[in-house]
């Protein structure tokens, strides 16, 4: 939530300047405020080269170069006790640095411990897998090449695992628009009919704004139905017929007259 | 004698009953409509529901069934999605003629709330739809209701005349 503002005067004056708001980063506390933290710190920074380290919100969260992943996964599981690897995905930050930002979220079940690795590569770099040391990742990993087209090196099944095999571009990415591309927005049409289909059935309706006079009239009055296709005004709305049973009814079936149901008034 | 006469053209009278063959065929049609199990999102609780004890399908004649070849309608509960969209429709060629789709809710009738890249904005994009049944999700009454809807719709087809050819074929 953002922090409150007294409004009162927000009338007088000529513009409210809240509207972009920015969202405050978290602050980050020293390492050397958490002694568990410290001392896995210490263990790490004489093998490996750390870019960055600091906590937040109980996390420790330390910078590694991309291409010792695997090896840094393995001593803090070993050494460290960071158990399980929890999560782990990419950060879309190609617009600002052209690349991705690689997490490995880490739980220590002995030490009650969060702990959260970061690297970074470029946008056409590859990625080790940590498959060897931790088999949660090959699902996480091949939903990181799904979403945002990262590639993983040494994946046993590199294959996308929630959209189609036959997708094009990557849906995480902020450059995929939300409702899609051109590919996306014809997928199915063209995977079931053929492109030669598209003119038939025609563009998707996207707009979430759009307004049916009508929309009420044949979905909401039950009674008041009116058959796909036909042609709906005032004259057509009045010739439906409200009944379920139709004047000619169906053989062996008692004609319902609607004054003989008893309407009950309260719950038995 | 002439007392007790029997006059069979009256109702009752006679084990017999004269009709047309639409209506016969129509009556036997629309009183056993047999769905498809498919239930794709929340839709499908509500659609269970129709089914069990208390909405009670079994009345309507309509009973679920787990195979497409046994089915007469499909009821599209819940959101389709993209990469399903193909075998949604290898389900419904799968079903035998004459077949019906009904489409429950707002995610199989225009998309609904998903507005996004991976959901087909709207059922009839791959199948033709019969009914289309607003709600999110619909509650079980109306998908009785919908059912209904299908069997008056049913009752007015002609079995000689050629069936009106639906959009998507």
């Amino acid at each position: 939530m953002r922090k409150y503002k007294n409004k009162e005067d927000v009338q007088k004056k000529s513009y409210f300047n809240d509207r972009f708001y920015i969202t405050p980063s978290i602050p980050r506390q020293k390492v050397q405020d958490d002694e568990v933290f410290f001392d896995d710190l210490e263990k790490l920074k004489e093998n490996f080269t750390l870019l960055d380290s600091y906590i937040e919100i109980r996390h420790l969260v330390i910078y590694i170069n991309a291409s010792s992943n695997v090896e840094v996964l393995k001593y803090l599981r070993d050494v460290c006790s960071y158990d399980m690897l929890m999560e782990l995905s990419a950060i879309d930050y190609i617009k600002t640095k052209q690349g991705f930002e690689i997490f490995y979220e880490m739980l220590s079940m002995s030490k009650r411990k969060r702990l959260r690795v970061k690297c970074f590569i470029k946008q056409k770099e590859e990625l080790e897998s940590v498959i060897s040391v931790f088999k949660m990742a090959n699902w996480s990993e091949r939903e990181m090449f799904d979403m945002y087209g990262v590639k993983i090196i040494n994946h046993p099944f590199m294959k996308r695992i929630l959209m189609p095999d036959d997708w094009y571009d990557y849906p995480l990415l902020k450059t995929y628009p939300l409702q899609g591309d051109e590919a996306a927005s014809w997928y199915e049409v063209d995977k079931i009919f053929g492109k030669e289909a598209r003119d038939t059935i025609g563009p998707e309706i996207r707009d979430s704004a759009a307004i049916d006079r009508y929309d009420t009239s044949r979905f909401s009055r039950l009674g008041h139905e009116v058959e796909f296709g036909v042609e709906v005004n005032d004259k057509s709305l009045k010739q439906v017929s409200t009944s379920y049973q139709e004047d000619d009814k169906p053989m062996f079936i008692k004609k319902l007259n609607p004054k003989d149901s008893i309407t009950i008034k309260g719950k038995r | 004698m002439a007392q007790h006469k029997v006059n069979y053209f009256q109702d009752g009278g006679a084990p017999i009953a004269l009709t047309s063959i639409d209506k016969f065929v129509n009556w036997g049609r629309s009183n056993s409509l047999w769905p498809l199990t498919y239930g794709l999102a929340c839709c499908a609780i509500e659609m269970m529901a129709s089914g069990a004890s208390r909405y009670d399908f079994d009345r309507f004649g309509t009973i679920f069934r787990a195979s497409p070849r046994q089915a007469d309608v499909i009821i599209i509960a819940g959101t389709l999605t993209k990469k399903h969209a193909e075998f949604m429709r290898r389900l419904y060629d799968q079903m035998p003629d004459p077949k019906w789709v009904i489409s429950m809710g707002s995610c199989a009738n225009t998309g609904g709330m998903f507005n996004t890249y991976a959901t087909v904005q709207g059922a009839d994009r791959i199948v033709p739809v019969d009914i289309y049944l607003p709600g999110c999700a619909p509650r079980p009454e109306t998908l009785q209701y919908a059912l209904m809807m299908l069997q008056k719709k049913i009752r007015r087809e002609s079995i000689f005349r050629s069936h009106k050819r639906k959009r998507l074929l």
